[in-house]
């Protein structure tokens, strides 16, 4: 299958006209969706797409074009159109494509054919038995908004002028449950997930367990009064802090003078505590690949090593502006050229648990959630202010669920303020992991 | 886009299996945007979505598939794999006789995006990128980007409806990073509506530049915000998005139908102070969430939500409609062919009252002003929901007075309707948003008048 995708993008790169660079980016995907609700299928969606982007590089003036369909001469108006924007741009010395750099793709195991032959009738089962695992969980459990089963089968291709020929493919699916708790009239909510490359990685029990205690043990929460105070992160709520943490290292970011961190290599800008490492390489993570969106080998980045910055993400235009080499961290999908950004961040983890952690704490709060941090961070200025729901942490162990606050800060103070790392590091449908992390000094605003 | 004789034949195939209703959806959409960022014209870029969706619905079970071959074969096809999706039981024949039905916008395109110049499109952002430079040294960096979209619809259902729509936006957005002694701050302002180049005729970029600029300039005045519980008065147009998410998202009938809503149950209850009237209109010319027909094909409707503070009624879209015997309120919205609609909003906003402006700044003692307001999110469930402020500042003795830095206010969507105790005369939309829900994102509109609630959290970090 990947060989015909290849096949495209060779058709397209044979177009270029003398002089000019051109790169092509040809997908294909199978996305199924089931949704239950009460036992039955409330909606089954499943769709093949394909789409192919062409970008151009003449003159030191890039343009691009995409187009969602694989028609033959859909190709070469594309092309056509790519090479017609460029002609606006203005002239950059550094653009151009990514050259071949001997980096090795790591040899990684994403594909499951049992995931393409797994039939819909057992993938319905999976979301209804997640449902009904659910709503088994607790008496309290008063419905769901959502049980889904979702899988994608993806396949994609580079191919450039400059000699970079990368394909690579790869299964995913994930079971996600968003249940609501009802007691004396109050409700509240709770989500659970389990994520794997095939269907047998998923464990719909545990899914569905994680939604009904973190909806139950919210019910009676009260709005908690303002105080400064050391909090818990869940993993769920680390990994998304670390995806805000990951744009401030983007060399783009850096180049463009939009970095918090921009001039500070070889500083220490977070506690020794924290090693922040970016490796799509690593089979565990959702976001795995062996190649970033310009074709060349991903590769582990070693951003913060015990609170020094060590590193920023470049894809091959930033690092030649910036005078370095690719670190293989260009994102895009078809429809983009290829920006930079981290594609599968952790920390490193400590040893204890979540419970340890608290213990520890003794006074303080374990966030369970957040809620808008869209809104509420400013990964520019650094600002950082989220709402929030999670436990008291009263003389070491979880005491009386909140809700309604925010807790406030500013990501350099937050990278300094980390009192502990937990050992519970776990990969999330997203491009972080989580783990539990500690946090001191964070302004709660609430009653 | 499709011959109505094959949009016939391929519901009838949809149906084959015994589907209670069908639906095709197709769309032919040109999209083009030019950045310019880091003094450059960085890229331009253009983009082609084509195809079709076609839904069964047998019972409660919706099938699904899409396709992006447009021909009889490939809509057929997908036909068949929606039908097995529903899994629909008996066999039979249908025939659907289709009745073309028009709707007009009420309004023309004036100039379409694709008879424009690419050069006249990058000449406006370097004009906004040249006078963001221009308004202070502190102005460190500048980005400028163009968007526009034509959008062309078709749907057909087995009741035999059949429409089209024609819709052209356009999106201009200037960023700004300002440097100072207390680091950098950010400045955004953007402009868009539902028309064509003409879109800056209605609209300066350099004013909008100059906007973009002051905000970045001015936060690095800016204080650390407070922290806890005080009135927050937010400006004529600015906030919009405080009702998009304390009750818009809540009056979504597919919530409420889930039990996931605070409002559900709540029809001919007061929601709110008296006084509140909050309103979804597509029809609303020109505004971002304007729309002629749904992505259903149910025409535009003025839909009043909650009208003198009295919960008037949710938001609906066909299938939740069907399901309770009544008509779809034309909020039945999607992303793409590739999506399935749901419950959406449009333009939504909070009528004007009485109140002079400065009248309601002046009569508070203590608080926060909310000049501008970013985006927000809420939990239906619990009503809980946040929104962001990018620009705001403190009241203090009844005078708005310094800057506040970036952050989140928090509230519960119920409690804060009835908080309401000031709503300025001077109503007015606000910037084109993009809603999200369950990974769909589509165009919607807002708008307020200056309006006081008593208790707002603030999610600062200063005592």
């Amino acid at each position: 299958m990947s060989d015909e995708l290849l096949a495209i993008g060779d058709r397209v790169v044979a177009l270029a006209a003398p002089g000019e660079q051109v790169e092509a980016v040809v997908v294909r995907g199978l996305d199924t969706e089931i949704k239950v609700y009460e036992g039955e299928v409330e909606s089954l969606s499943s769709a093949q797409s394909a789409g192919v982007g062409v970008r151009v590089v003449a003159d030191g003036r890039q343009g691009f074009a995409y187009a969602g369909t694989l028609d033959p001469e859909a190709l070469a108006e594309t092309l056509a159109e790519a090479r017609d924007n460029a002609s606006f741009a203005t002239p950059d010395e550094f653009l151009g494509l990514a050259v071949p750099d001997g980096v090795a793709p790591a040899e990684l195991d994403l594909y499951r054919e049992s995931l393409v032959t797994f039939p819909a009738s057992r993938k319905v089962e999976l979301a209804v038995e997640l449902e009904r695992a659910v709503r088994a969980a607790d008496p309290r459990i008063s419905g769901i908004e959502a049980a889904e089963y979702v899988d994608s089968v993806g396949e994609a291709a580079i191919v450039t002028t400059t000699g970079i020929r990368s394909v690579s493919r790869d299964t995913g699916c994930y079971l996600s449950v968003y249940a609501m708790a009802e007691e004396d009239g109050e409700t509240q909510t709770g989500f659970g997930f389990s994520v794997g490359r095939e269907p047998a990685d998923l464990d719909a029990a545990l899914a569905a367990s994680d939604a009904a205690g973190r909806a139950t043990r919210l019910l009676g929460a009260v709005k908690p009064t303002s105080e400064r105070l050391t909090v818990v992160l869940d993993p769920w709520v680390t990994a998304q802090f670390l995806g805000i943490i990951g744009f401030t290292l983007s060399g783009e970011s850096v180049l463009k003078g939009r970095s918090l961190f921009a001039d500070r290599l070889g500083d220490d800008v977070a506690s020794p505590l924290i090693t922040l490492v970016d490796d799509p390489t690593d089979p565990a993570a959702f976001t795995a690949t062996d190649a970033d969106g310009e074709g060349l080998a991903t590769r582990r980045n070693v951003l913060i090593e015990g609170g020094v910055l060590q590193k920023f993400v470049h894809n091959s235009y930033t690092a030649r502006r910036a005078g370095t080499v690719s670190t293989g961290s260009a994102v895009r999908g078809f429809k983009s050229t290829p920006g930079v950004g981290t594609m599968a961040v952790s920390l490193a983890p400590g040893t204890a648990t979540q419970a340890e952690l608290v213990a520890q704490v003794g006074e303080g709060l374990l966030v369970q959630d957040v809620a808008g941090l869209h809104s509420g961070v400013n990964p520019v200025s650094g600002d950082f202010s989220t709402g929030a729901e999670g436990l008291r942490i009263r003389g070491g162990e979880l005491a009386e669920p909140v809700r309604e606050f925010t807790i406030a800060s500013t990501l350099q103070r937050m990278l300094h303020d980390v009192v502990a790392v937990g050992g519970d590091l776990q990969w999330l449908p997203m491009d972080a992991s989580g783990v539990s992390l500690v946090l001191r000094d964070v302004t709660l605003s609430g009653a | 886009m499709i011959e109505e004789s094959v949009i016939s034949r391929v519901l009838g195939t949809a149906l084959h299996t015994g589907g209670d209703f069908a639906e095709v959806f197709a769309e032919d959409k040109h999209s083009s945007s030019a950045l310019f960022d880091d003094g450059k014209v960085e890229e331009l870029t253009s983009g082609r979505d084509r195809g079709a969706g076609i839904r069964v619905v047998v019972g409660d079970t919706t099938g699904f598939a899409h396709t992006a071959d447009l021909s009889e074969e490939g809509l057929r096809a997908a036909a068949e794999a929606a039908a097995a999706a529903a899994r629909g039981g008996g066999g039979g024949t249908r025939t659907v006789a289709l009745t073309r039905q028009s709707a007009s916008r009420g309004y023309d395109i004036v100039t379409l995006p694709e008879d424009v110049p690419k050069a006249a499109k990058v000449e406006l952002l370097a004009r906004a990128d040249e006078v963001a430079r221009a308004s202070g040294d502190a102005i460190t960096q500048v980005s400028a980007s163009y968007g526009d979209s034509h959008r062309r619809i078709l749907v057909a259902n087995s009741d035999g409806l059949l429409a089209t729509d024609d819709t052209v936006r356009t999106l201009f957005t200037v960023s700004c990073v300002a440097t100072g002694d207390t680091g950098m701050q950010t400045g955004r302002e953007s402009v868009g509506h539902t028309v064509g180049f003409e879109l800056f005729d209605l609209c300066d970029v350099e004013e909008l530049a100059r906007r973009a600029a002051d905000r970045a300039l001015t936060k690095l005045a800016a204080r650390p915000a407070p922290s806890g519980q005080m009135p927050v008065v937010i400006a004529s147009g600015g906030g919009g998005v405080l009702f998009h998410e304390a009750c818009g998202h809540g009056l979504e009938a597919d919530l409420v139908g889930k039990g996931a809503s605070v409002f559900r149950g709540r029809v001919g209850e007061r929601v709110a102070s008296p006084g509140v009237t909050v309103v979804d209109d597509g029809t609303m010319a020109r505004e971002w969430g304007n729309l002629a027909i749904d992505d259903e094909g149910h025409v535009a409707q003025r839909n009043v939500l909650i009208d003198d503070g009295v919960l008037t009624d949710y938001m609906w879209d066909h299938l939740r409609a069907r399901k309770e015997g009544r008509a779809s309120s034309g909020n039945g919205r999607r992303q793409s062919y590739q999506h399935l609609p749901m419950v959406r909003m449009t333009n939504t906003y909070l009528l004007a009252g009485t109140d002079t402006p400065a009248d309601i700044v002046a009569s508070t003692e203590r608080g926060v002003f909310v000049k501008h307001l970013g985006g927000g999110q809420v939990n239906t469930a619990t009503g809980d929901f946040v929104f962001g402020m990018t620009e705001a500042y403190l009241i203090e003795n009844g005078e708005v007075t310094e800057p506040i830095r970036e952050g989140n206010l928090i509230g519960n969507g119920p409690e804060v309707l009835t908080r309401i105790d000031a709503l300025g005369d001077d109503f007015a939309m606000g910037p084109p948003g993009t809603c999200g829900k369950d990974g769909q994102g589509v165009p919607v509109g807002d708008g307020v008048p200056t309006l006081r609630v008593t208790s707002l959290t603030v999610g600062g970090t200063a005592a």
